[in-house]
């Protein structure tokens, strides 16, 4: 009976604690009717500091609505939230490629009803971010910032090697990279001028064919990494310039680097010359190097196809709504604010210096200018910046490329054109299999 | 222990009739079985749950296209067709996990049996010694694994600096495809203590007189070791072979968490965009981590469950050979055959 009444004391207790945990995070008289609404996010650090700041000024505004955001969120553990029925309200996804992945299996809600119903037009985002966001016409997320690559320069070390401005061609940035190069007495990399090695850093195979113009896949879906001329340009490009640093030297040179997301960043810190890199990069180095002369530009392209310069290939992050969802409306409001309003799109874009991602806040007023970010803004824009095929299987294709690549770069691949060969019947097969058919 | 009570089962032989006297011990074998079947439920739920129905889950996803959002779809032994026919990763996997195996698991029982020797005769210092060999066996194997990472790091680690010093330039250890595995297979051997324990105790089990008459017939220590110890410990050599080519078949944490450290990953739990399994050059994708990157990064659940079946085939398959072929080769104190 004691034990019984102590029971009850502590459960009574338990919930007072718990009423008041409530009572004390929003306004007494709006926390009562006040729906919780969950949202995960992939951002860590600072930045999802930036995401939080934004998200609590739509919170403040909404006495409806009280929101929980979570950081750090892959999409291994959002796929396994919505598989176990405790998916949150709104999840946002690094990977654009993924889409397929929620869309096909329906894991993600089809915003299209809710498009419909607020008269949203989707003709608001770019083409790219359009296509992106859905997958056999299915609309099943929202583009929540993009990421494109462009060139950041060490304008210290420009000027101390006689260079004036950013290269502009695949041979310019060969040359510039040559002679930006500096090696210790051993022979080991001092500052590397420019790295081509596919795999470290931001240096991805989508980022390097954009340079070069090449198609990942022909009208019909097929891979055409041995048909289309500009992969093989590419890496034979990439690789020799990777035989001239000497492939070990370069490994051991990533060796020493520091973590890509800190102050001791090869670029950040003064090891390399010049690097490839996302427009994020400048909201890091405002935070972590603020001192550092540096440059911003498009990357550079090959000289066959000058047309190509200013764009890049583009990744964008994308949010929806799991299945499972429970307060589907008040995530959809939620996300309606995030990814169609120039006020929160363009806080976003300040804290985080991500690409806005509707046309109208490119040209916010609201974006800080920034000549260093001003850059990524032009190539997000311009006409020839594309993006990955969306396929049901994700990111698996990439994946078979960057496994060869990464041979092909150490010279343990000899036969690119048959190598090449080798991974587009793979990559149909594996297409092929993860739709769940026979190949 | 018998659950009739004697007494009772005389007074009842002397009375009842035959059929009563068989019921009565039917009664007595089903109480018999409810007891042993209730001490043994808790057991038997937990294998029913967590190992009995996962495993037929994963028979049936094997045969179907699952993504784990969507219902199944039946595809027959096309996952195994794809595995067996076309999947060009498979092969590089299964021969790392075989690698793996043929050269770990030896130096494994080696360096665990010598280390467990050196034990057994120290004299003075042993339990300080015994603890030491021990101890890295409880580091947790992500922790360990970072720690060699960092200590290997070709550029700044500790070891390739005092190999300089002595005018060496070490080799990229986990950068290197060539070095990649044989770092892991270094983390595992500092790991040993687990398996040392082992066979300490069996070394220490060999009874003295055996040591003793083999010594009056004249045997030098090396025979002593081969024809005494050997046969003696056997079971434990079995043991030990057995348990490590089951992990080996299972490696996955150290080559996961060494493949993304190393290629400088990890920094951002979101972006996986660049991620590279089996880093580098497919030198440490071992067959449960192609798994792993099927099922959980593809969400290709039917084609993963295919290969986790393969993999039960397999590891059921070596053991069996493992166990029938070493009757030939195992000694069992008091055993009669």
């Amino acid at each position: 009976m004691k034990r019984g009444a102590m029971f009850l004391t502590v459960l009574a207790l338990v919930f007072a604690a718990g009423a008041g945990g409530v009572k004390f995070q929003g306004s007494a008289e709006a926390s009562a009717q006040a729906t919780t609404i969950t949202v995960w996010l992939p951002f860590g650090g600072r930045e999802l500091g930036v995401m939080k700041r934004t998200i609590a000024e739509y919170d403040n505004k909404n006495s409806n609505v009280k929101i929980k955001v979570a950081g750090d969120i892959s999409t291994t553990k959002i796929v396994a939230a919505i598989r176990a029925g405790n998916a949150p309200d709104l999840a946002m996804d690094f990977e654009s490629a993924n889409i397929g992945t929620y869309c096909s299996s329906g894991a993600w809600s089809d915003l299209g009803p809710y498009l419909k119903k607020d008269k949203v037009d989707v003709n608001i985002f770019p083409s790219a971010a359009r296509y992106y966001t859905q997958y056999k016409g299915k609309r099943c997320a929202m583009p929540l910032l993009a990421d494109v690559a462009g060139l950041y320069y060490n304008k210290k070390m420009f000027k101390a090697a006689g260079l004036t401005r950013p290269p502009r061609t695949i041979s310019e940035l060969t040359a510039y990279a040559k002679k930006l190069t500096k090696r210790n007495k051993d022979g080991s990399l001092k500052v590397v001028g420019f790295d081509p090695f596919i795999g470290w850093y931001t240096n991805s195979n989508d980022r390097f064919i954009g340079m070069f113009g090449g198609k990942w896949v022909d009208s019909k879906g097929k891979s055409i990494l041995a048909k289309d001329p500009a992969w093989a340009k590419m890496l034979r490009w990439q690789k020799s310039l990777v035989d001239w640093y000497g492939h070990n030297k370069l490994v051991k040179f990533h060796a020493g680097e520091g973590d890509e997301y800190s102050s001791s960043n090869g670029f950040e810190s003064g090891k390399l010359a010049m690097n490839l890199d996302g427009e994020w990069r400048v909201a890091f180095i405002a935070a972590e190097k603020p001192g550092l002369a540096y440059g911003t530009a498009p990357l550079p392209v090959d000289d066959a196809k000058p047309g190509l310069y200013g764009s890049s290939a583009l990744n964008g992050s994308i949010a929806g709504i799991p299945k499972n969802a429970k307060h589907k409306d008040q995530a959809w409001a939620l996300l309606k604010y995030l990814t169609t309003q120039d006020h929160p799109l363009a806080q976003l874009s300040n804290g985080l210096r991500n690409v806005p991602t509707t046309k109208s806040s490119l040209a916010s007023p609201e974006i800080k200018p920034d000549k260093h970010f001003s850059v990524f803004l032009k190539i997000y824009a311009h006409p020839k910046s594309s993006t990955v095929p969306i396929t049901a299987a994700g990111v698996q294709y990439q994946d078979l490329f960057t496994s060869f690549v990464t041979k092909w770069q150490a010279g343990h691949a000899k036969d690119l054109a048959g190598g090449l060969k080798k991974v587009d019947k793979q990559i149909d097969a594996q297409l092929k299999q993860a739709g769940g058919g026979v190949p | 222990m018998s659950l009739v009570s004697p007494m009772a089962e005389a007074g009842a032989a002397s009375v009842a009739p035959a059929f009563d006297r068989r019921r009565a011990k039917k009664k007595a074998a089903w109480r018999r079985r409810r007891i042993v079947l209730a001490f043994m439920s808790p057991w038997i739920l937990g294998f029913s749950i967590f190992f009995g129905y996962p495993l037929v889950m994963s028979a049936y996803l094997s045969l179907t296209h699952y993504d784990l959002l969507s219902p199944a779809r039946w595809v027959g032994l096309g996952n195994y067709r794809y595995l067996f026919g076309t999947d060009s990763q498979v092969w590089p996997a299964v021969r790392n996990t075989l690698w793996m195996i043929g050269v770990f698991v030896p130096l494994n029982v080696l360096f665990a049996f010598g280390i467990a020797l050196m034990l057994a005769r120290a004299r003075t210092g042993s339990g300080f010694f015994r603890t030491a060999f021990y101890l890295p066996a409880l580091a947790p194997p992500v922790a360990a694994t970072l720690g060699f990472v960092y200590l290997l790091n070709p550029a700044t680690g500790p070891v390739n600096s005092a190999l300089e010093y002595i005018g060496i330039e070490g080799p990229l250890w986990f950068n290197s495809p060539t070095w990649s595995k044989p770092s892991l297979v270094l983390l595992g051997l500092w790991g040993v203590g687990s398996v040392m324990i082992i066979f300490l105790a069996a070394v220490l089990d060999v009874p003295r007189h055996l040591y003793e008459s083999a010594e009056l017939d004249g045997c030098g220590p090396l025979r002593r070791l081969r024809w005494v110890t050997l046969p003696s410990i056997s079971p434990v050599i079995l043991f030990a072979v057995v348990i490590g080519v089951i992990q080996g078949l299972q490696y996955f944490t150290q080559a996961y968490v060494a493949g993304n450290i190393a290629q400088g990953e990890a920094s951002q739990a979101g972006d996986t965009s660049g991620l590279n399994l089996g880093y580098p050059e497919d030198s440490t994708l071992f067959y449960p981590v192609l798994l792993y990157q099927h099922g959980f990064r593809y969400f290709n659940m039917g084609y993963a469950s295919a290969m986790a079946m393969l993999l039960l085939a397999v590891a059921f398959a070596v053991t069996l050979v493992i166990i029938l072929n070493s009757r030939r080769f195992v000694h069992y104190q008091g055993a009669v055959r």
